[in-house]
């Protein structure tokens, strides 16, 4: 320690602090409103103007609390089911590509049994986009659990070859004939599409999902065996193994879960706000989930919060294009920046600050104390005991 | 098909893997220092941004590239400060200089868009590049192609025959011990995190000014990501990089002339080819999970605390 901030010194923490645990996301987002304060005056615009063009007037009125809503549902979806994963160490950072294969398996269905007006064609629609996110993220799971292969690289390499399938079936077999040779699918009736919840909007009842998800996420991760076994799973490997839970099972629960919601995302947009199957379904909704996941502390109570919170980047980008003519892809800047201090803040979780030099010697230090292998959290992500100290090889 | 056809597929493979080569090549080195950086793709992203803008303001692209690498070595310095002096979490860390150098490229991109720029053009090697055939196969390319090898046997020899090199796997392998026989872990860890990003910077570089000279939003199109899988490809040794690179090279061009050989398959299938065969070789790499065990650096992807 003593090799580096000599003024302000970083002590580890006895334990994790909770109060910290809630205040980094705050932090962060602080953080972030200032960055965007320095953006907007190097960009030469009033950063007042800005900040109430970006943050405020796209949810000043009710259609605007409903795009707000709107946004914020596939984010809320994905990262729930990311979450699930990311506690226990599993990484699939390809939601963007099972949200996609949802968006094509509930296609499917309508433009194979449709067009129809009839009722049951919409759950049943739900149902393929569930399974063809599950079926997409199950590979990664059969290659992780078989064949050791990373679900990092291996789910990310199958979002480009979903949206690529995606757009090999919306320029060829899926092309609307009487679409002017435009490529999408027809568009989806009524009955095809999900029923809205405000009136006046075009939110769907797909936010509700989200809502039950959370409480349900919760549920299992709180209260269920299952959900047990994988929190033991992120937080000491080890004392996992050596109780028996298997990882293989956790491994393919996270992903076939995250696959679920990713897939249900992907539906919910085609069947909703979107109404055919166009080229790009996302904006990355399945990439900023991961934002999302870690900004919520990997809580459903906080995903809901973060999701609203990258809801409102979205709209701001797109009202400050418009507007002001800024790029909207400040957008996506803004969400680098915030999941970046939102991991330097995490930092208080397990340190804090402490004023002054330390003595010349740093015995004390070198220690081996039962404190190194206290809980350790980092980006929200439990992990396992910190690598060996020197004192301990004596 | 004859031999002359043969000739450009082979030059635009190697076109095609010199930002592999540059990218895997610094991942390399980084992750043999025991650091992941899942953030290639970032860097990549911003370092072809900067070339394509400093290249098209300065017309040089000696200085293009140079600017490449120190914007990919500011992304990397972000990084390294982040999982080095605050300890985060290295997966979460990369995946977050990903997604701020997709929006940050984007952002500084936006005029960019649509504007064409002089392509590098390939060195004139007199005598050499004459000679029919394998002149044309080994002496037309640009500078960067030569210095890709140049940085590969650089590469190779720092790692296997240099007292620096060792040093370095030592932190890699088993950074305590390397702390308690007084090696300065962190700093040596940053050094090996900025070199990978110089090399990200590059390859994202070349990919606007040489491979496709223009700017498009997320252009890289997961070469990052392939850079990464192409590291585990090859055990961590840079030779089966430089191997590795070249096949997927290969396998890249190939959707650009298979429609020329008569081969009729919709060209979104030949796309997702790269996608394909990344899967493919990181399931033949890692079916044996003793391959990685022994070749993985010990420390890969864990944070070191000096005083802990």
């Amino acid at each position: 320690m003593s090799a580096r901030l000599r003024v302000l010194e970083l002590e580890r923490r006895a334990r994790p602090s909770a109060v910290m645990r809630i205040a980094s996301p705050l932090l962060a987002a602080a953080a972030m409103l200032a960055t965007g304060f320095v953006v907007f005056l190097l960009l030469g615009k009033d950063p007042a103007e800005a900040f109430y063009v970006f943050f405020i007037k796209p949810v000043a009125n009710r259609y605007g609390v409903g795009e707000l809503l709107l946004k914020a549902t596939p984010l809320a979806l994905c990262a729930l089911g990311l979450a699930v994963g990311f506690r226990a160490n599993v990484w699939n950072i390809g939601a963007e590509g099972q949200l996609t294969m949802g968006a094509i398996a509930g296609s499917g269905v309508a433009l194979y049994l449709g067009p129809t007006e009839a009722a049951w064609v919409l759950p049943l629609m739900l149902l393929a986009g569930v399974l063809g996110g599950m079926a997409w993220a199950a590979i990664p799971a059969f290659l992780r659990t078989r064949f050791h292969t990373s679900e990092i690289l291996v789910t990310l390499m199958l979002v480009y070859i979903a949206q690529l399938f995606l757009s090999y079936l919306v320029h060829g077999a899926w092309r609307d004939p009487a679409g002017y040779n435009f490529p999408q699918s027809r568009a989806f009736t009524e009955a095809e599409t999900l029923p809205l919840l405000l009136e006046g909007s075009r939110v769907t009842i797909a936010a509700v999902f989200a809502v039950a998800l959370a409480a349900a996420s919760w549920f299992f991760s709180q209260k269920t065996f299952a959900g047990f076994r994988m929190q033991v799973a992120g937080l000491a490997p080890a004392a996992a193994a050596y109780a028996g839970f298997s990882e293989k099972r956790n491994i393919w629960l996270a992903l076939l879960l995250s696959g679920a919601t990713a897939g249900l995302a992907g539906i919910s947009e085609v069947a909703g706000p979107i109404g055919q199957l166009q080229p790009t379904v996302s904006p990355g909704y399945g990439f900023a989930a991961i934002i999302v996941a870690f900004v919520g502390r990997l809580h459903p109570l906080g995903i809901i919060l973060a999701s609203l919170l990258m809801s409102l980047l979205y709209l701001g980008g797109e009202s400050a294009q418009m507007q002001m003519s800024l790029p909207s892809a400040v957008t996506g800047l803004f969400q680098g920046v915030l999941l970046f201090y939102l991991l330097a803040a995490d930092l208080f979780i397990n340190f804090s600050l402490r004023r002054g030099p330390r003595r010349a010697t740093d015995d004390e230090d070198d220690a081996y104390t039962p404190e190194d292998e206290s809980e350790t959290e980092i980006g929200g992500v439990p992990v396992s005991a910190p690598t060996l100290a020197p004192g301990k090889l004596t | 098909m004859t031999a002359e056809a043969l000739i450009p597929v082979l030059q635009s493979t190697v076109i095609a893997a010199t930002p592999l080569i540059y990218a895997a090549l610094g991942e390399l080195v980084a992750e043999r220092a025991g650091v992941l950086n899942l953030g290639v793709e970032g860097m990549m992203l911003v370092g072809a941004v900067t070339a394509f803008a400093v290249g098209l303001g300065s017309d040089s692209h000696a200085l293009a590239f140079v600017s490449a690498a120190v914007a990919g070595m500011a992304m990397a310095l972000l990084f390294a400060f982040l999982t080095l002096t605050l300890q985060t979490n290295q997966v979460a860390t990369g995946l977050a200089l990903t997604l701020f150098g997709v929006g940050l490229s984007a952002f500084v991109g936006r005029g960019y868009a649509g504007t064409p720029l002089p392509g590098l053009k390939p060195l004139e090697i007199p005598v050499l590049g004459d000679i029919p055939v394998a002149g044309m196969l080994l002496f037309h390319y640009d500078v960067i192609v030569y210095l890709s090898l140049v940085l590969f046997v650089a590469v190779q020899c720092f790692l296997t025959r240099t007292r620096a090199g060792l040093k370095m796997r030592a932190v890699g392998e088993a950074p305590d011990v390397a702390h308690a026989i007084g090696h300065p872990v962190i700093r040596i860890r940053y050094l090996a995190v900025l070199f990978g990003g110089a090399t990200a910077g590059i390859a994202g570089g070349y990919m606007s000014t040489a491979v496709t000279p223009m700017w498009v939003e997320g252009m890289t199109a997961g070469r990052g990501w392939i850079a990464l899988a192409l590291v585990v490809f090859a055990t961590w040794k840079p030779v089966r990089v430089l191997v590795g690179a070249y096949l997927f090279g290969g396998v890249t061009v190939m959707q650009l002339y298979a429609q020329g050989f008569g081969i009729s398959v919709p060209s979104q299938f030949l796309s997702m080819l790269p996608y394909a065969a990344t899967i493919v070789v990181l399931v033949v790499i890692c079916r044996d999970a003793k391959t990685i065990l022994l070749n993985q650096p010990a420390s890969l992807g864990r944070s070191f605390h000096p005083d802990a």
